[in-house]
């Protein structure tokens, strides 16, 4: 079972959590511009990346709070949680990442 | 030359002390340039590349492997084969799988241990039963094998079952009669051997790095670990890492790739008559004829490319098990593991052209590929060989998710997800 690091409770136990998919996918301003490829691209395609991937997490069973985080999913290994809203943490490459401690 | 097997070689064999068999396919290098290849030797790319060869009259083609054959998610299923999906396009395409599972050992002269020993799905709630009949009679319209049975009855199909003092009575069944198991291996290496037959080169441990393209777009290449490979067709049936290799020629695809676990029990003697499966309670377990209880448990919440997954997802799936089947109880398991499972929203594959001229892919089976294995390979090959599908897969497009075609089995496919 994996152990996340809620940014606002700390760490805690996977079951608490629920997976929220790909982050940083931003709704557009004025949904009616868009084309027919661009509400495809928004709704259904993901990057599913090998890789360090940023994610979103809800903490469902504690505060509530969705969050982001950064795995590398060909490891399972969190590199760093971060608050809703903030930007994507750039993290030096390659596999010396330390997990966050 | 293939050696055929009969009733005959295996006694004369058997009476010569089991020598004299040969290596069953190939060891083959890879080829300068082909009329196409299949990347992925799981069962899919090989039942691909073996009807591309036998019905399209393709021999010149190749199937490559970054790993071993059948080493990927064809050896890690829990073997269950069905077609009792909800909507038409999904119950053509499954059932055209089961027909061709009929005579697969046959077919491919190799004992695949299809047994169609039948599946059958409890309901637990009101809310089953209601679904559960709409599959029966949907399946029913739609000409596929699939009846309704009281707890009682599911109870006599399978003594061991529980009904009722538990948590979550059953209440009844929808069974499958035709539908059952097969040996997953088997599949992946009678696939292989019948398309060495004819002629097509099985290349292992053969990673794709690259995709090449001219300058219209087409692919005209694939750089590979073992050297460059020319050929103006790719078909890419490799499951969880379909994005991957997407990504080399710049497609984003609707998938999302996560862990399935499934895990086995020690061996004992046959107990378990059929499949059996709940979705309420999320367990499904049937025997194999090595004697294992296999137990298929759910996905993983996140994506990952591991090949392993939490154990409380296993363990999950045992206490459902158990609630069912309490002769179980302490039984103990011998191996878990996981598969990386290509997930699209509508939870149905896609088996179509790209925008990318000469490149086709098959891919997002999700939770439920087995079981179409051979109808999946027929399928793509024919895709492959005409440029343009064959009529069961052509709803099965990328674009359908632009277009609003979704074939929405999430809830209809008939297990959690």
């Amino acid at each position: 079972m994996l152990l996340i690091d809620c940014p606002y409770c700390g760490k805690r136990p996977e079951l608490e959590f629920t997976h929220g998919g790909q982050a940083h996918i931003a709704r557009a301003q004025n949904p009616s511009d868009l084309s027919l490829e661009q509400w495809t691209d928004f709704l259904y395609m993901r990057d599913n990346i090998k890789g360090v991937h940023a994610e979103r997490w809800r903490h469902a069973h504690g505060c509530g709070r969705f969050f982001n985080a950064l795995r590398d999913t060909t490891t399972d290994q969190f590199l760093v949680t971060y608050k809703a809203g903030e930007p994507r943490p750039t993290i030096p490459s390659g596999p010396a990442v330390k997990v966050q401690q | 030359m293939m050696q055929p097997f009969s009733g005959l070689s295996l006694l004369r064999r058997g009476l010569s002390g089991q020598r004299g068999w040969k290596q069953q396919w190939r060891r083959a290098e890879p080829k300068a340039s082909y009329d196409a290849v299949i990347v992925g030797g799981g069962g899919h790319g090989l039942g691909a590349a073996y009807y591309l060869a036998k019905e399209h009259g393709l021999r010149n083609i190749a199937v490559l492997e970054k790993g071993w054959i059948g080493g990927g998610n064809t050896g890690r299923n829990t073997t269950i084969i069905r077609s009792n999906y909800l909507f038409a396009e999904s119950a053509a395409l499954y059932d055209h799988a089961l027909q061709l599972w009929g005579t697969l050992s046959q077919e491919l002269n190799y004992n695949v241990m299809f047994s169609p020993r039948g599946v059958m799905m409890l309901a637990h709630t009101v809310h089953d039963i209601q679904v559960s009949k709409r599959h029966v009679y949907a399946n029913r319209a739609a000409g596929v094998d699939n009846e309704w049975i009281t707890a009682a009855e599911a109870k006599a199909f399978c003594p061991v079952l529980k009904i009722d003092d538990i948590r979550y009575p059953v209440l009844g069944a929808a069974l499958q009669r035709s539908g059952g198991t097969a040996r997953h291996d088997a599949v992946a290496w009678g696939f292989a051997r019948a398309a060495d037959a004819l002629g097509v080169d099985i290349i292992e441990n053969c990673e794709v790095t690259g995709i090449q393209r001219d300058s219209n777009g087409a692919v005209t290449a694939l750089d590979t670990s073992r050297g460059l490979i020319r050929t103006a067709k790719i078909g890419v049936c490799v499951a969880g890492n379909t994005s991957v290799i997407m990504k080399m020629v710049g497609l984003k695809l609707p998938l999302e790739s996560f862990p399935l676990q499934a895990l086995v029990s020690e061996p004992v003697k046959p107990i378990f008559p059929c499949v059996v499966m709940s979705n309420t309670i999320h367990a499904y377990i049937s025997q194999s004829d090595k004697g294992e209880l296999v137990i298929g448990a759910g996905t993983d919440a996140y994506t990952s490319y591991t090949q392993r997954g939490g154990l409380h997802v296993d363990n999950h799936a045992l206490e459902a098990v158990c609630e069912l089947f309490p002769i179980f109880r302490r039984m103990r398991m011998l191996r878990n593991w996981g598969g990386i499972v290509d997930v699209t929203p509508d939870r149905s594959p896609i088996i179509a052209k790209t925008p990318v001229p000469g490149l086709y892919v098959n891919c997002g089976w999700g939770t439920g590929g087995f079981k179409a294995t051979p109808g999946s390979g027929h399928l793509f090959a024919h895709t492959i060989a005409h440029d343009a599908p064959h009529p069961i897969n052509a709803p099965f497009t990328i674009e359908r998710f632009r277009d609003g075609h979704l074939i929405d089995e999430a809830a209809a496919a008939a297990v959690a997800h």
